[in-house]
Parts: structure tokens; C-alpha cells; sequence
């Protein structure tokens, strides 16, 4: 796989084989907070998104510079910093968004998504290639919140991006735009996800990328380098494997 | 007086039921969906929760209202936020390792899982959004980790229950755990007309 890492491989990697939400399950607080319509989800995606990519180029730069033993909160002094220009900006260009998605924005910080892309690959990779990583991974999720979005709109309001695509006689099922539809699409967006794995599985295909991320068990979370104690955690995580399995 | 205490126990009851930290709002749902298997370790994590909750609330509001706002430098509040949050506990940890053996005990392990805790980061934040004062701060604080602690607890009692049941293959693990809390959202959804 190294050998192909180039920009292109970073954009399709982030956006098909390790999509943050589809995939890896990650970030789930926004994915069910923000996906009330699609194009909430689209505009916490692509803040996401430019969050990602500048903090992952940041990151990468300085990788020489930061000393190992603080990078994390290096990491999130960054990711915060970035985190505060993107939410002046949208305040003062977009004061529409910017209410709808509210306290939201400013907790992009806790995204597990980007800590965990500059842990797994900013910190260690070129800054060309950790910056086509933030693009890739913040596309991804961006395309993954706006379908939940525009499901969810659907459904509960028979609306995508505004416009109405039901029949006139259409009933929309309001709940789904309140919060149990958000826990509900999810139930039945991760039932699929098991689904594939499951026969994936079967004819004898390597499914282990797809996780349950944080979801599922702290220790499962390989991507949670905010974890403090990650080493640990993780050298866990491995002798634990056979139970898991 | 007797107003200010009614408008306070109104806040927290907003706070720990009507608009749920979890059910209603989605923080803190890494712990929630997680560290939910035994209505025990749950407890745990709910009781560190309301601690670091309630003393982060305190922090933050008196580093904002002494610091940020005498320095006009209220729009750094995102990044001293975290790094206060983490900060505290970090020394949080250490103090309870080095004076409270037992407490530390009990809530030690869940501490370093709550650092970047959205939920933690959030309370603070919709305080300063609010204008809440310190006090106002610290009881909605400590009522959203009181929402959080409840909701943890009832997801991991049914959970208990559930592990005996028999539950059609694609939907184990995750999906009937996102089901469960699909409707406590309902339920708690029935809280609105309390206040």
C-alpha cells in the first residue's frame, strides 16, 4: 500500500476505503447532532473539512519541531486555533449556518476525527500528502453527513436541501428531524454497515477496517490518540483480541 | 432570594431532563454508547462525569469572567477552554491519586477518557453562550452531568437485559444499543411539557 501513496490514493482513501463515518464510525456527536437537514450536514462538513486539511498541513510542518512528548496538546492548540478562524468566519459570512449549527462549531475541536488524522498520519507523513489526507478523510465525511442529512430531511420533512421532492399527499414523519430519528438512522446505518461486513466476511475478504470506532468500546477505538494512556489502551486491545472475536 | 433558588432548580431540572445532554443534544455519546455494558462501571463514569463536569463549569466560568472578558480576548474562549479542561483533569487525577486513595479507586480509570470529552467542553461553552454567571454555571453543570449519569444508567441496565436476548445477527452490538437510546429519546422527549 505504500507505494501508490500518492495524492490521489489520499483522496480516494479518505472519501471510499476509510470514510470516517461510513467505515470507521468516528465523530458521532455532529453526525447526529448536525444531520437534520441536508444542507446542515453539508456546511459541518465542509467547515470539517477545511479544519482537517489546514490542521493536518499545520501538524505535518511542524512535525520535526513539536517535541513528542507534547504533541497532543500541541495538536489541539492547533486544531483549536483553526477551529476559531473557521467560526468567526462563518459568523461573519454565513450568519445563517452559523445559528443553525450553534455550539457545534466551536466543538470541532472535539472531533475525534482530526486529532486522530494527525496522530495516525499528519504527524508522520509530508505535508503535501497529510494535506490531500485532511481534503480526502474531510470529503468523506462531508458526503456522509449530508446523505444522512437529506435522508433524515426526507423523511421528516419530505424536503432535500429545501426543496420538495414528496407527493403532495406525502405525511412527513416528523420525529425524524427531532432527535430519536437521528439514533434511529444511525441504528440502521450501522445494522447495514454489519450486514456488509458479515458477508464480506463470508467470502473470505478482509473486513477489519470497518469498526464501530469510539461506539462501540473505548478500547476498540485505535484512532482515539486523545486517549491519554493510547499505548496502553491499545497493547490491551491486543492481547484482548481473541475475546473480542 | 426564594425567586433566584426557584429559577436555579427550574435550570437544573432544563438541564438534567428536558434537553438531555445525551438523548437531546448528542454529547457525550462516546461514553454513553461505550462504557455502558455494566450498570456498575456505568455508576463510575456517570459519578466522574458530574466531578470534572461541575468543577470544569466552575473554572471556566471564573477564567472567562476574571480573564477573558477584562483582557476583550472572549474569542480565544475555544482554545483556553480545552486546554483549561485538560489541565484540570490531569491535576484532578494526581490530587485524588495522592490524597483520596479510595475515590481515586473508583474514578480513576474513567478520568483520562473524559479529557476530551465533548459534553465537558460543551457545558463550558453554552455557559459563556448564555451569560450564565458563575453560580447559574456551575448548577447547570452539574445538572447536565446529572442527565448524562441518569441516561448512562438506565442504557446500561437495559443493556444488561438485553445480553440475554436474541437479537437478530446484523443488529447486535452497535445498531440495538442506537435503537435502545432511539427510544429513551422518545421517553425523554415526554419531559418537555415539565417545565
Amino acid at each position: 500500500m505504500e507505494n501508490k501513496n500518492t495524492v490521489w490514493e489520499r483522496l480516494f482513501n479518505g472519501i471510499v476505503k476509510e470514510n470516517p463515518t461510513f467505515v470507521l464510525t468516528l465523530g458521532m456527536c455532529p453526525t447526529l447532532a448536525v444531520t437534520t437537514s441536508a444542507i446542515n450536514g453539508l456546511g459541518m462538513g465542509l467547515s470539517t473539512t477545511v479544519v482537517l486539511a489546514l490542521s493536518n498541513l499545520m501538524i505535518s510542518l511542524l512535525q520535526k519541531i513539536i517535541p513528542d512528548k507534547v504533541r497532543i496538546p500541541a495538536f489541539i492548540v492547533i486544531i483549536a486555533s483553526f477551529v476559531t478562524v473557521i467560526q468567526l468566519l462563518l459568523q461573519g459570512y454565513v450568519p445563517d449556518l452559523y445559528a443553525s449549527l450553534g455550539i457545534y462549531i466551536p466543538l470541532i475541536v472535539v472531533n475525534c476525527i482530526i486529532l486522530g488524522r494527525a496522530e495516525a498520519y499528519a504527524s508522520k507523513h509530508p505535508p503535501i500528502l497529510s494535506l490531500f489526507d485532511g481534503i480526502g478523510m474531510g470529503l468523506g465525511f462531508s458526503l456522509a453527513l449530508t446523505c444522512i442529512g437529506a435522508v433524515r430531511e426526507l423523511l421528516g420533512a419530505g424536503e432535500v436541501f429545501g426543496q420538495r421532492v414528496m407527493p403532495a399527499g406525502y405525511v412527513p414523519f416528523s420525529i425524524f428531524i427531532m432527535a430519536p430519528g437521528a439514533f434511529f438512522v444511525l441504528a440502521a446505518l450501522t445494522a447495514i454497515q454489519n450486514k456488509v461486513k458479515m458477508i464480506g466476511e463470508k467470502k473470505g475478504r478482509d473486513m477489519s477496517k470497518i469498526q464501530s470506532g469510539c461506539g462501540h468500546d473505548c478500547l476498540s477505538c485505535n484512532q482515539a490518540s486523545s486517549c491519554r494512556d493510547r499505548e496502553a489502551v491499545l497493547a490491551k486491545e491486543k492481547n484482548g483480541q481473541g475475546e473480542e472475536a | 432570594m426564594l425567586a433566584q433558588v426557584k429559577d436555579l432548580l427550574l435550570l437544573a431540572a432544563g438541564s438534567a431532563l428536558v434537553s438531555n445532554v445525551v438523548l437531546s443534544q448528542f454529547l457525550g455519546l462516546c461514553p454513553f454508547l461505550g462504557v455502558s455494558k455494566k450498570v456498575e462501571t456505568a455508576a463510575g463514569m456517570g459519578t466522574a462525569v458530574i466531578f470534572v463536569i461541575t468543577l470544569a463549569s466552575g473554572v471556566a466560568g471564573v477564567i472567562y469572567r476574571f480573564l477573558l472578558v477584562p483582557l476583550h480576548i472572549q474569542y480565544l474562549q475555544t482554545i483556553v477552554f480545552i486546554l483549561v479542561i485538560a489541565a484540570l483533569v490531569q491535576f484532578v487525577e494526581m490530587f485524588l491519586k495522592r490524597y483520596m486513595k479510595g475515590l481515586y479507586e473508583a474514578l480513576g480509570v474513567y478520568l483520562p477518557l473524559i479529557t476530551t470529552n465533548c459534553a465537558v467542553l460543551g457545558v463550558a461553552l453554552t455557559n459563556v453562550q448564555k451569560e450564565y454567571g458563575i453560580l447559574t454555571g456551575i448548577v447547570n453543570g452539574f445538572a447536565t452531568a446529572v442527565g448524562f449519569t441518569i441516561s448512562i444508567i438506565i442504557l446500561a441496565g437495559i443493556r444488561e437485559k438485553m445480553a440475554y436476548h436474541d437479537i437478530p445477527k446484523p443488529f447486535q452490538g452497535m445498531p440495538i444499543v442506537l435503537l435502545t437510546a432511539g427510544l429513551m429519546a422518545i421517553a425523554f422527549c415526554g419531559f418537555s411539557g415539565l417545565l
